[in-house]
């Protein structure tokens, strides 16, 4: 437990950071992430600094916004937001007298501040991540247990169906499955059916492993103790068979958090996911296929670095909770 | 014994493929809208027009006479046509097959080339400068997700303006660096724990070292976990490359996979599909075949 504290305290205090970073975006974040301002379109990121155009040291931070050198406020009231989804407020943790706008990270082609969307952005591929990974292990929990407690033709017929979902590289089945689904849908519509897609399409491999344990479970001294109490089937399985696929159901969403994280950002990236205006990290990314983009806005890969610091956290984390020998899962990533 | 074993698994292969392709067309049954659904919104096409086209790709028909219409024409090789092209799905996909395994047998084989030796001298000097430096990339390069490294490469090709599009170069380099961290990981895993057994330090009482203990003696009793792996990589020949041909424009399976789905192209969407399986299974197959091979001990059950 030592151990494993000393190798993912990192990681773990990074991924509370972003989290709590990306729940409060709209009291982190200066502007409104859809808010479209063509005279700032495609701005460079604003360095903060102390010392202004006549070297002169200031103690409040300085942003050079059109070649003037503007002084940063705190806790400046600005476009209005909902905190968690509950509280209407304008307050934002720093920004600038308006009506100039501070892009930290740069705008986007419409002139949207990217800071602001990066934060605004990572509640869809966060919330797509955690919520796909409870859908996949869910299900996976409920019908491996159904396969491995109960046996017979309910465990052939979800172990066959399994097998029809692992058969297909992973990317073609959540392509596959996207296909038949409606193109163009309102955001939260598409969102909601985005989960839904990740999680169902992924319940295979959960679902192998939990019947697994199941199986093994099922043969415990307790379990036919309880059974020859007199206990039923659903009591046995519910209170004795359930609480041992725990902790698999544990590392399985540990794995699959992040890959359904890239999921969405894949499918945002190449069109098919979260569509515009709404900021995720898949849409912050997708301008990067455009010529005059990556030639001329090198800021707008800045993204991208965010998606490589969360895979990283998650994969220490992995790395912590197991051991540091390669494991087999790793290698599904190949296909 | 080997024979039956191969006809047990092709048999199985093919009950796959039919019960992923049934699946697809009852999935299709439910889809919303169909490839003429864009059609009715144009005004230059009058209704009756839109009839006909229905009639002459088959739309209307019952989902069994799709199916069956569809397996016949996999029977003849067509594998249905594509509503878009208006030809056969597989005069538009072996082109594009050969052309993403171009890029992917190519990257294959360099990533093996790399990362073998790679991964057993690593192992040889375990915790030199060397092992450090090749686990630190390994780390970096396990999180940097494919995507992120294309858009690099893609930086890269404009920036410097000497890769024109169609020069495999880039999207090789792409592949081989998001494949090169498993491969390297495992290959040193594997033989770090053969180099642990008693046979390896007999080998040095004998005075067999460097070298020659790694490459010939290490090496094949370390084999097992990587014909495996070598199964997933071929596994992976038609599949690992979308993202980076889409991004990179390589004009492989992975576009026209893509743009079938915007199209709702849906012949063309299930080609891709069942070709990615059918690689899928026989890679896997390979993988276990190989594993009989090199490990005699291993006897052909499940």
């Amino acid at each position: 437990m030592k151990q494993f504290w000393h190798s993912a305290r990192l990681p773990i205090s990074l991924l509370v950071a972003l989290h709590l970073a990306v729940v409060l975006a709209g009291f982190l974040s200066p502007e409104d992430p859809a808010k479209q301002n063509r005279k700032s379109a495609l701005l460079a990121p604003m360095n903060i600094h102390f010392v202004d155009s006549r070297s002169k040291l200031h103690l409040r931070p300085l942003v050079t916004v059109e070649g003037e050198d503007r002084p940063l406020r705190f806790f400046v009231s600005g476009s209005q937001y909902r905190l968690l989804g509950l509280f209407r407020l304008r307050t934002h943790l720093f920004g600038l007298d308006e009506p100039s706008g501070i892009h930290l990270l740069g705008t986007d082609e419409f002139g949207r501040d990217q800071f602001s969307r990066v934060l605004w952005g990572g509640q869809i591929s966060l919330a797509t991540g955690w919520l796909a990974a409870v859908i996949s292990v869910g299900l996976g929990m409920l019908l491996g247990l159904a396969a491995g407690f109960w046996g017979g033709w309910r465990d052939s017929v979800i172990m066959r169906g399994a097998e029809l979902f692992l058969a297909l590289p992973w990317l073609y089945l959540l392509l596959a499955v996207r296909a038949f689904l409606p193109l163009s849908l309102s955001p939260s519509a598409t969102a909601l059916m985005l989960i839904a897609v990740i999680g169902v399409v992924g319940w295979a491999r959960p679902a192998r492993l939990v019947r697994g344990v199941a199986l093994s479970a099922k043969e415990r001294d307790y379990v036919y103790a309880a059974r020859g109490f007199g206990a039923s089937a659903w009591y046995l399985a519910t209170r004795h068979c359930l609480p041992e696929t725990y902790s698999v159901a544990a590392t399985q969403a540990a794995l699959l958090i992040p890959q359904y994280i890239l999921a969405e950002v894949t499918l945002s990236f190449i069109g098919l996911g979260v569509g515009e205006p709404v900021a995720s990290w898949g849409n912050l990314l997708a301008p990067l296929r455009q010529f005059s983009i990556i030639t001329s806005a090198w800021w707008m890969a800045l993204p991208a670095l965010i998606v490589v610091l969360t895979s990283w956290c998650f994969l220490r984390l992995e790395d912590a909770l197991s051991s540091p020998s390669p494991r087999k899962h790793e290698c599904e990533k190949m296909v | 014994m080997l024979s039956r074993y191969l006809l047990r698994r092709f048999a199985h292969i093919a009950f796959l493929l039919a019960g992923i392709s049934a699946l697809s067309f009852a999935l299709l049954e439910l889809a919303p809208g169909d490839f003429l659904g864009e059609a009715k919104l144009n005004p230059q096409l009058s209704a009756q027009t839109i009839a006909a086209l229905r009639e002459q790709y088959g739309l209307n028909k019952s989902l069994l006479q799709k199916y069956i219409y569809w397996l016949g024409s996999v029977a003849k090789g067509d594998f249905g046509v594509s509503f878009a092209y208006n030809l056969p799905v597989s005069t538009l996909l072996w082109p594009r097959m050969l052309k993403t395994l171009e890029l992917t047998v190519s990257s294959l084989t360099l990533s093996w080339l790399i990362a073998v030796p790679l991964g057993v001298w690593s192992a040889a000097n375990r915790r030199g400068w060397l092992d450090r430096v090749v686990s630190f990339a390994v780390s970096a390069l396990l999180a940097i997700p494919d995507l992120v490294l294309a858009c690099i490469a893609l930086l890269v090709a404009v920036r410097s303006g000497i890769f024109h599009s169609g020069d495999p170069v880039l999207p090789v380099t792409v592949l081989v660096l998001g494949a090169l961290p498993i491969l390297v990981r495992h290959t040193r895993a594997a033989l770090l724990s053969v180099s642990a057994e008693p046979f390896a330090r007999a080998a040095l009482a004998n005075g067999i070292h460097g070298f020659e203990l790694w490459f010939r003696w290490l090496l094949p009793a370390a084999a097992n976990p990587l014909a495996s792996l070598f199964g997933l990589s071929v596994a992976g020949l038609i599949s690992s490359s979308l993202l980076v041909e889409t991004i990179l424009g390589w004009p492989g399976l992975g576009p026209l996979f893509l743009e079938a789905i915007g199209a709702r192209d849906f012949y063309l969407v299930i080609g891709p599909v069942i070709l990615s399986a059918a690689f899928l299974a026989g890679g896997t197959l390979l993988g276990d075949i190989l594993l009989y091979m090199v490990d005699p001990r291993i006897r052909l059950e499940s």
